[in-house]
C-alpha cells in the first residue's frame, strides 16, 4: 500500500469504490508526505486531524454506497480561499492568526462532494506575483531541478505552494486562482494541468479578493481528466456572488472524447514574441502539428491588441486591489500595529498597513491609487477599460468567424531559479504573464497542459484558450494535446 | 507623466501606507517605470469605445430588501485585534 499519494483523482476514485484502499489510508499516504516535504515549503499550514476525520466520514458514505463526485479524495487548498476555522491568511503578514467564521463557496462545494482537506497552501501575497517570492511564509520551492544542478527553482505563481504541492504528489489536486495567469503559470512551470474557466463559472465568495474583476478560481491537477472531475465540483451558480453565472455546469468528464476532428484552433501571429526562447517557439510547433494530426484545421488568426494587455492588466488590476485591500484597516480583523501615545486612527491605519502589506503589494495599492486618483482616473483606468473592450472583442471575432480553441504557449519562458528576478525591474516579471493575461481581460477559459521539457529537463506548458462557457469543449481539445503529448515525466524526488 | 517625491507622498497617503520620508525617491522612481509601461495604452484609439464595466453580459441579479443574516456579533468580532462590549474599538477619532 505504498505510493498511494502518487495517483489522480479519477485513479484513487475507481479505486476507492473498488474498495482496493480507504480514504484514511491514501490520507494517511498524503499527510506522510506531506511530513516529508518541510523543503518545498509548499503547505503552510497542516490540518490532519480535519483531514482524517473528513476520511472517516468519507469511508463510511463509501461503504453505504452513496459516494458524491470526490468522496474521499485528498487536496490542498491555497490559502486565498476562506476555510472555517483554518488559517487563511492569502500569505500576508496583515491577516496573521484570521480565522474564518465562514466557509468559501468553493471549498464547501468540494467538501459536499465528500473531499478531504490536508492544509493550506502556499502563494504570493494577496496573489500579487508570478514567483510565490512575495509570500509572508517565505518562498514555495519547485519540486523540478535544472538536471543535476540543486540551484532552487520557482514553481511560478502567485498559486506556487499549490503547483509544488500536486507536482510533488503531495496531494491528488490543490485549488487555485487565476487573476492574470496564477493558475496557469505555475502548472506550465511544474509540470501539472491548471484550468481558469470562465469568469463567473466559480463563485469568488469567501475568496479574499484581489482584482474582482479578474478573479476566478480553478483545479490543478495531475491530468486533464482531474481537472474535469475538480472543476465540476468547484463550479455552480451561488447568490453570494453576484457575478456568479446561473447556468447549469455539465458533466466535463463525460465530454472528454479525445476527438478534435474537424475542430478549428487559431494560432495567433501576435504570441510569437521577439527574443522569445527557441524552446518556446518550438514547443508551440509541436503542438500545431499534433493538434492537426488529431484531425484539427489549424488557422493562422490576428489578435491585434494583445501587446496592450499587459498595461491594461497593469492598470486594472492594482486599480482594484486599492479598493479591495483597502479593508485592512487594523479594524476588523488580522494585524493592528502597536500605537505610540498620542497616535489617531490615521496613524493606527497608516503603520498597520505599511506593516502588515509586504512590498509588492504596497507598490500595487498605491499605483492603483493613483490611477484612479482625481485628475488620473480618465487618463489611466477609463482607457485601460476601453482598451480592455477592444481586447475582447478581438476574441469575439475570431470565435465569430469560427475558431474553436486559440492556442499559444503557457509561459515565456520554463521556471527561472528563485531570486534571479530580485534584481530585475518589476516589470520583466509581470512579463510572465504575457501569454495568460489576455484571457483574464476577456473573461475567457484557459487551461495550461504539460506538453515537454527543455533541455535541462524542465517542464513546459502549452496554453488553449476557449469559448466563453464551454470548458467541457476545450477541455476535450485539452484531453487531445495531453494524450498527444504524452508528457509524462515526473521531479526526481531530492526534498 | 513624471512622479516627484512629493506625489509619491500624496499617494502613500492617499493608500494609508506609511512611508518613511527616505524612502520616498525610490517609491518615485518605481511608480515612474510602472507609469512609462502603461504609457503604452495612449497610442490605442479609442474613440468611441465603451469602457468595460462587466466581462460577462448579465444583469446584476437583485434580491429582495430583507434581512436574510444578521444578529452575529460574537462571529463578527472575533477576529478584532480590539472589540469591547459588543463593538470594535479604535483610537479616539473625535476630540
Amino acid at each position: 500500500m505504498t505510493d498511494l499519494n502518487k495517483l489522480t483523482l479519477a485513479e484513487a476514485r475507481d479505486q476507492l469504490r473498488a474498495k482496493e484502499f480507504t480514504s484514511v489510508e491514501l490520507t494517511q499516504a498524503c499527510l506522510d508526505a506531506v511530513e516529508a516535504s518541510s523543503a518545498l515549503n509548499a503547505f503552510v499550514h497542516n490540518t490532519p486531524e480535519i483531514a482524517i476525520a473528513q476520511a472517516e466520514a468519507a469511508d463510511a458514505r463509501l461503504a453505504s454506497g452513496d459516494a458524491p463526485a470526490m468522496c474521499g479524495l485528498p487536496l490542498g487548498i491555497k490559502d486565498l480561499f476562506c476555510t472555517k476555522g483554518v488559517p487563511s491568511q492569502a500569505a500576508s503578514r496583515i491577516l496573521q492568526g484570521f480565522l474564518p467564521e465562514y466557509e468559501s463557496t468553493v471549498t464547501q462545494n468540494l467538501f459536499d462532494a465528500g473531499a478531504v482537506m490536508l492544509g493550506k497552501l502556499n502563494m504570493d501575497e494577496f496573489a500579487m506575483g508570478s514567483s510565490n517570492e512575495t509570500s509572508v511564509y517565505g518562498n514555495a520551492v519547485n519540486p523540478w531541478r535544472r538536471g543535476n544542478d540543486d540551484t532552487p527553482l520557482t514553481p511560478g505563481g502567485s498559486s506556487g505552494g499549490s503547483a509544488s504541492a500536486v507536482a510533488a504528489d503531495l496531494c491528488l489536486a490543490a485549488t487555485g486562482t487565476d487573476t492574470g495567469g496564477s493558475i496557469r503559470q505555475p502548472a506550465a512551470f511544474t509540470g501539472i494541468t491548471g484550468i481558469k474557466p470562465t469568469y463567473g463559472r466559480c463563485s469568488r465568495w469567501g475568496v479574499v479578493a484581489f482584482a474582482s474583476s479578474l478573479d476566478q478560481a480553478g483545479p490543478m491537477t495531475k491530468s486533464v481528466r482531474d481537472s474535469a472531475i475538480m472543476l465540476e465540483t468547484m463550479c455552480g451558480h451561488d447568490p453570494k456572488d453576484s457575478t456568479s453565472a446561473n447556468l447549469p455546469v455539465p458533466n466535463f468528464e463525460a465530454m472528454l472524447t479525445g476527438d478534435i476532428r474537424g475542430k478549428v484552433i487559431g494560432i495567433p501571429k501576435e504570441y510569437r514574441l521577439d527574443g522569445m526562447p527557441e524552446e518556446i517557439g518550438a514547443l508551440w510547433d509541436d503542438g500545431i502539428a499534433m493538434l492537426k494530426a488529431a484531425g484539427a484545421e489549424i488557422r493562422e488568426i490576428s489578435l491585434p491588441h494583445t501587446k496592450y494587455a499587459l498595461p491594461t492588466y497593469y492598470v486594472i488590476a492594482p486599480a482594484e486591489a486599492s479598493s479591495n485591500l483597502a479593508r485592512y484597516d487594523g479594524v476588523r480583523y488580522g494585524h493592528r500595529a502597536t500605537l505610540a501615545q498620542g497616535d489617531g486612527i490615521t496613524e493606527m491605519y497608516e503603520k498597520t498597513r505599511a506593516e502588515g502589506f509586504g512590498h509588492e503589494v504596497q507598490r500595487r495599492v498605491m499605483v492603483g491609487t493613483y490611477v484612479l486618483s482625481a485628475g488620473f482616473y480618465d487618463a489611466y483606468y477609463n482607457r485601460a477599460r476601453k482598451v480592455r473592450t477592444l481586447i475582447k472583442q478581438d476574441f469575439e471575432a475570431v470565435f465569430e468567424a469560427g475558431v474553436d480553441a486559440i492556442l499559444t504557449p503557457a509561459t515565456p519562458s520554463a521556471a527561472f531559479g528563485l531570486g534571479e528576478m530580485s534584481e530585475a525591474d518589476p516589470i520583466q516579471m509581470y512579463l510572465n504573464d504575457v501569454f495568460t493575461v489576455t484571457v483574464n481581460l476577456a473573461g475567457l477559459p484557459g487551461i495550461s497542459v504539460p506538453a515537454g521539457q527543455n533541455k535541462q529537463g524542465l517542464p513546459l506548458g502549452l496554453q488553449l484558450i476557449g469559448r466563453p462557457w464551454e470548458e467541457g469543449d476545450l477541455l476535450n481539445t485539452a484531453y487531445a494535446l495531453e494524450q498527444a503529448a504524452g508528457f509524462d515525466a515526473k521531479p526526481g524526488k531530492w526534498w | 507623466m513624471s512622479i516627484d517625491k512629493d506625489t509619491a507622498a500624496r499617494v502613500a497617503k492617499l493608500a494609508r501606507i506609511r512611508v518613511e520620508e527616505d524612502a520616498l525617491p525610490d517609491l518615485a522612481n518605481e511608480f515612474n517605470n510602472i507609469l512609462t509601461f502603461i504609457e503604452q495604452l495612449s497610442e490605442v484609439d479609442v474613440d468611441g469605445v465603451e469602457p468595460m464595466t462587466s466581462v460577462t453580459p448579465m444583469a446584476l441579479p437583485r434580491r429582495a430588501d430583507v434581512v436574510t443574516e444578521g444578529g452575529d456579533a460574537g462571529p463578527v468580532l472575533s477576529n478584532a485585534p480590539d472589540a469591547r462590549e459588543g463593538f470594535f474599538a479604535v483610537p479616539k477619532v473625535v476630540e
